[in-house]
Order: structure tokens, then C-alpha cells, then sequence
């Protein structure tokens, strides 16, 4: 059974007079523990359907299904208990709490959770030194670089045992080298741990790495291929 | 116990409270300086107040007094008690009593060598004026009256006799009415002059023995005033409904009123409480900059972080958790100022407490009621904390509205905003 199911998804903004049709009846679904990528050029509705997966925009029509959960029989409470629980999220940039350190930004999640401060601490740990950042739990976000920003943002959003992990661009404001080194981590997470990654991205490398690869265009499937 | 959960908030929230440290500064300094304010003119007022009521109850008209009724009105000097004795025994038996003493008064012409001026005579009892005024440390110059029967001596306020042009042991003639209607006259000896700083009591009293002031104006036994006492302020109430009480047992008592010192100086209540107005307007002003200060620090701080506010509810922090951090912000905000402004203006109060305040300038209106020379701010627990508790609640009322703001934001909104 597919983790992730998304049909017949519609999603048009209103922009003044015009309407962008920034999905048009997207169907697609994701086995547990894929490692995909949508693809496609600037403004072809990536992001829209990063955010509908994550339950943090509703379709206009159609429904997503995220672990068996119909987000159309949802309420904002409950979409916002599955982000909590099943959803890790890893965005372009801005992704951590500036006021806490790297260790805290990935104990808050847990915190969220409700799990014990003890063990809070150690899974943080543990998840900090999957990623190679064990020297810099004590930093705040301002003391670390992007590259290791982002990676403190994948140990975030992995710690909390998600069913996926939706990454809008994580790459973007990466080098190539760095962002090669954050991509080859999730790469891992997912072969180590089975958990379903997508992301979004311009990135070709990114694109190189995936084992499946989606295009949009003007908000429609353009291309659906694996390898 | 504590929830770690809440530790860990509160931690976030004091962190973001000093992420911009100038901004912080400048709003707690805001509020610090509100407090101090409050503190010292609250402690101010109220030392002020003491202050007036104290010189007018102390010189002059004691917590409460028997006089004959229409006395206080007309001033007749034929309204007098016939006979104090009996109420007088009567009063001091009432427990929170703690000193009496009788007055006649009259006005009358007073001439020096070469002036003549109109004053106020007034019989004291030199025995036992000094246990209820405080006239006998008020002289400035020569000594009060001896306590035999019957002397001729005098006491004079200080500006009547700047006017008259007299010193100690120079003799004044006193031309009145007596209480029968003949003229009354004498001559007394001046041998103390007092100054209360009451401009009005300086300038027009003459203090004469009671024996002698009963001699001279045809008086016998009678009195005008019996002038007592409490323990304190708060037993006045208790005192005077006592003596109302034992009026009816004495056969003049029908003729005779009680009055306390609210009534004796019907100004005095009105001017503390004008006064006591205009200082509420001008706190609720203060108060307000403050509060519109919290208020745009508060939507700068929100406004700055919405794109994280996203990012934190995107991952699932609820919105009532994300108020929460807000107020716990703005609660150490309002913490950490009113915690210095207490203490700073506790401090600077206290000072002032022990060295008083010059108010040799003070309007005439405050020098009426004896307000000249120094004044000393009273601290207490009211003053020390009604203005930062008005501060905090303000504050904290205030700061509800952006944090409630922040419930509308929807994550991905909150996230592309920049
Ligand atoms: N909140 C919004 N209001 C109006 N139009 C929007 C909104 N969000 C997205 N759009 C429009 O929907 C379309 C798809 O946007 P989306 O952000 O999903 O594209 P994208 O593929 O992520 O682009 P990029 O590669 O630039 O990030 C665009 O035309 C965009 O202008
Ligand atoms: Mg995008």
C-alpha cells in the first residue's frame, strides 16, 4: 500500500483578475520508503504540491492521503497533530529556531511530541551524529553554516520517526559540493531507516541521486519516471 | 512540579527577549522609568498628604472638637460650652482618647508702640495645649506660656509680629468685645513667637492663657472649643461617635457638636483629593507610553519573525503554544522592568525618604495647608507596588492583542512572508 496518495488534486490561486491553475488534477503515489524528486521549471507548481502533500495547503478538488489519513476529513487541529507526527519537513532555507542550538532544534520536535527530556537529549544526540555534527550541538543556527543548517534541519525532521520527509529545495542555497554531501545523508537515512524522502528541486544532481523522478509543467505531470 | 515542557518554553522566551538587546533595553528602561516614576510621586503624594494633615490637625484643630452648635459656622462668640467639666470628664474616659484641652477664641484689635492689626485671640490652657498641638515647638523666639493661673503673658505668630514690629517682652494692647457685649480690654506681655509656616496662623493668631482670655471677655467658666485627641487617625471615627453618645447624658450636651478634622478643614480633604486626581490623570498617561511602546515592540518582534513563526507551526507547533511563548515574553519584558523599577525607585524614594524634598517654592494653596520647607516621601507597600502593578497589568493587556494575532497566521503564509 502506497504511503502517499495524492488524487485528482486542483489547486487554483486568484491573483487579482487572473486565476493560476497551480495544479491541474494531479494524480500520483509513493511507496514507503521511495527517494523521489519533482522536478520542473519555476513556477510549475512544485511547491504547491510539496505543501499539499504536507497537509499545510488544501486541494481544491481531490484528496491527499498521507499514512493511510484522508486529509479531506481533517480538520486543521488533526492536519497539524499528523505534520507533528508523521511529516518531517526540510524547507529551502530558515528551516531551524534561531534561539535554540543545534542539539535543541532537534529535541524541539520531540519536545512537540511530548517525549521524555532524558531520552529527548539522546535521540537528538544520536540523530546529530548520523549527520556528522556531534561538535556542533552546542551552536546556535547563526554559528553554522548553510550546508550544516540543512543538515541539522534533516536531523529534525527525521528524529521524529515520520512516515515521510518533504523537502522544498534543500539544496538551493547549497554549493555543489555541500549540497552533494547533504543529499548523500538522506540517501543513507533512506536506505539505513526505509524513510520515503521527497523533494523538489531545480538541482540535476539532486535529480541524479533520486530513484524516481516526476516533472511538472504549468501544473501537470509532465513525466513520471523510475530507475 | 514543573513540566519540562514549559521549562524549555519559557527558556526559548527568554532567549528571544533579548535577541534585539537595544530594543529590549529601550522598552524595559520604559518601563523601569514608569515605575520609578509612580513609585516616587505616589510616595510623594502620600508623604505630602501626612504632611498636611498633620500640620493642620497638630497646630491646629486637633482629630476632633466640642463646640457649641452654629459655633463652627457663625463664630459668635456667644456660642460657647457654659460648662467643659462635665464633658470633659465624660471624654476622658473613652479609651482611645489620648489628650483634651480647651480654647476660647475671639477676634479682636492688637496694638503695638505704634501699629494696630486685627488678629485672632486664642485661650489656650498652657498645661495641656502641648500634649494635643504642637504650638509649644513651634516658638521660635522666647518660651510658652507659664503654666500659672492667670498670667498675662503672650504668645504671637511670627509674621503678626513682623507687622506689628515687636519682640519678646515688648506689650500689646487688645481692645474686643466681651462675651456680654461691653468692651473688653487688656494688655499682655509677649514672651514666645511661634511660626508654623502657615502663612494665615502666623500672621493673624495671638495665643493668651484661657484664664486670662475668660477674664477679659466676660467669660466665666465658659470655652469654645474642646480640642481632643486620638490615639490615631483611624480611632477618630470610634472617639466621636463615643462622645456623641455621651452628650446625652449631660444637660448642656443638646446644645453641643462634634466635629473630626474633615469637617474642621473642610479644604483639606478637597485639595488632597484634587490633588490625588490630577496625579491618577498623569499616571494613566505615563502609563499609556509605556503600553504603546510594549505595543510596537511587540508587533516589530512579531512581524520580524513571522517567516519563523511559519516555519514552528509548519512542524507543528500549535498557535496557543505559540501564544504562549509570546506572553511568556512579554511577561519577563514587564518582569525584569518593573523588578528594576521597584527596585531603582525604592531606592531614590528611600533617599528622599531621609533627606526630604526643598519646598520652600510650593504654591500658596499647598502653603495653606502647612506644605513649605520639607517634605518627605512616604513608602509603604501601596506606593512601593500600585504603580507597577498598574504598570504590569497595562502591559500585559497590551501585549494580548499582537500575540493574539498570531493565531490567525497560517503556516505557509506566515512562511512566504518576508
Ligand atoms: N499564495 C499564492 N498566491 C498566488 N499564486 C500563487 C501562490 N502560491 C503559488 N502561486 C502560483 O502558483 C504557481 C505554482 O507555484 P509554486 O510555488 O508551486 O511553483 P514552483 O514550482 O515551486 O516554483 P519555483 O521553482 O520558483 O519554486 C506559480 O505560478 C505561482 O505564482
Ligand atoms: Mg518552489
Amino acid at each position: 500500500m502506497p504511503i502517499v496518495e495524492v488524487k485528482g488534486v486542483d489547486k487554483v490561486y486568484h491573483q487579482g483578475d487572473t486565476a493560476v491553475h497551480a495544479l491541474d488534477n494531479i494524480h500520483l503515489s509513493m511507496d514507503a520508503g521511495s527517494f523521489a524528486a519533482i522536478a520542473g521549471p519555476s513556477g510549475s507548481g512544485k511547491t504547491t504540491l510539496l505543501n499539499m502533500i504536507g497537509g499545510l495547503d488544501l486541494p481544491d478538488h481531490g484528496d491527499v492521503i498521507v499514512d493511510g489519513r484522508h486529509f479531506s476529513e481533517m480538520n486543521q487541529s488533526q492536519l497539524a497533530q499528523l505534520r507533528l507526527n508523521r511529516i518531517g519537513f526540510v524547507f529551502q532555507a530558515y528551516n531551524l529556531i534561531p534561539v535554540l542550538s543545534a542539539v535543541e532544534n532537534v529535541e524541539y520536535v520531540m519536545l512537540l511530541q511530548g517525549v521524555e527530556k532524558a531520552e529527548r537529549r539522546d535521540r537528538a544526540m544520536a540523530m546529530l551524529d548520523e549527520v556528522g555534527l556531534t561538535e556542533k550541538y552546542d551552536n546556535r543556527p547563526a554559528e553554522l553554516s548553510g550546508g550544516q543548517q540543512q543538515r541539522v534541519a534533516v536531523a529534525r525532521a527525521i528524529v521524529s520517526n515520520p512516515a515521510i520527509v518533504l523537502a522544498d529545495e534543500p539544496t538551493a542555497n547549497l554549493d555543489s559540493k555541500t549540497g552533494e554531501g547533504l543529499l548523500r545523508i538522506m540517501a543513507e537515512m533512506n536506505e539505513r531507516r526505509n524513510v520515503t524522502f521527497i523533494f523538489s528541486t531545480h538541482d540535476k544532481m539532486v535529480m541524479d541521486y533520486a530513484h524516481r523522478l516526476v516533472l511538472l509543467r504549468d501544473g501537470m505531470i509532465d513525466d513520471d519516471r523510475s530507475k | 512540579m514543573q513540566s519540562p515542557q514549559v521549562n524549555m518554553d519559557m527558556q526559548m522566551a527568554w532567549r528571544n527577549v533579548w535577541r534585539n538587546p537595544r530594543r529590549t533595553w529601550l522598552t524595559v528602561g520604559a518601563i523601569c522609568f514608569a515605575c520609578m516614576v509612580l513609585i516616587f510621586m505616589l510616595s510623594f503624594q502620600f508623604g505630602s498628604y501626612e504632611t498636611m494633615i498633620n500640620s493642620s490637625v497638630k497646630i491646629n484643630t486637633g482629630h476632633l472638637q466640642v463646640q457649641a452648635a452654629g459655633y463652627f459656622d457663625k463664630k459668635n462668640m456667644r456660642r460657647v460650652i457654659n460648662d467643659p467639666k462635665p464633658v470633659m470628664q465624660m471624654i476622658s474616659a473613652i479609651k482611645q482618647v489620648e489628650a483634651m484641652t480647651v480654647r476660647a477664641n475671639t477676634f479682636s484689635l492688637v496694638s503695638s508702640e505704634d501699629r494696630t492689626y486685627g488678629a485672632m485671640i486664642v485661650g489656650i490652657d498652657p498645661a495641656h495645649e502641648p500634649e494635643v498641638s504642637t504650638l509649644k515647638q513651634l516658638i521660635r523666639k522666647g518660651e510658652f506660656l507659664p503654666e500659672k493661673t492667670g498670667s498675662d503673658r503672650a504668645l504671637i505668630g511670627s509674621l503678626l509680629a513682623r507687622n506689628l514690629k515687636v519682640v519678646i517682652g515688648d506689650e500689646l494692647t487688645i481692645l474686643g468685645q466681651g462675651k456680654d457685649g461691653s468692651v473688653a480690654a487688656s494688655i499682655v506681655t509677649i514672651c514666645g513667637i511661634f511660626k508654623s509656616g502657615i502663612d494665615g496662623f502666623d500672621r493673624n493668631t495671638l495665643h493668651i492663657p484661657i484664664k486670662t482670655f475668660q477674664a477679659v471677655y466676660f467669660m466665666d467658666a465658659a470655652v469654645h472649643e474642646i480640642v481632643i485627641n486620638a490615639n490615631s487617625l483611624h480611632d477618630v471615627a470610634a472617639v466621636k461617635k463615643e462622645i456623641i453618645n455621651g452628650l446625652k447624658n449631660i444637660p448642656e450636651g443638646k446644645k453641643l457638636v462634634v466635629m473630626d478634622w474633615d469637617e474642621l478643614v473642610p479644604g483639606l480633604t478637597q485639595a488632597i483629593r484634587i490633588d490625588l486626581i490630577s496625579g491618577i490623570i498623569f499616571w494613566f498617561l505615563l502609563v499609556l507610553v509605556v503600553a504603546f511602546s510594549i505595543l510596537n515592540t511587540f508587533l516589530m518582534a512579531i512581524f520580524e519573525r513571522t517567516r519563523e513563526f511559519g516555519v514552528m507551526m509548519a512542524i507543528g507547533t500549535t498557535p496557543q503554544r505559540l501564544v504562549k511563548l509570546l506572553l511568556y515574553e512579554s511577561n519577563f519584558m514587564t518582569i525584569v522592568g518593573v523588578g528594576l523599577g521597584i527596585i531603582i525607585g525604592c531606592g531614590i524614594t528611600g533617599l528622599f525618604q531621609v533627606y526630604g524634598i526643598d519646598m520652600s517654592g510650593a504654591s500658596e494653596m499647598l502653603k495653606q495647608y502647612g506644605i513649605s520647607g520639607r517634605i518627605y516621601p512616604r513608602l509603604s507597600l501601596i506606593t512601593a507596588f500600585a504603580g507597577p502593578v498598574l504598570v504590569w497589568i497595562i502591559t500585559i493587556a497590551v501585549a494580548f492583542y499582537p500575540a493574539m494575532k498570531i493565531k490567525k497566521l497560517q503556516p505557509i503564509e506566515a512562511m512566504t512572508h518576508v
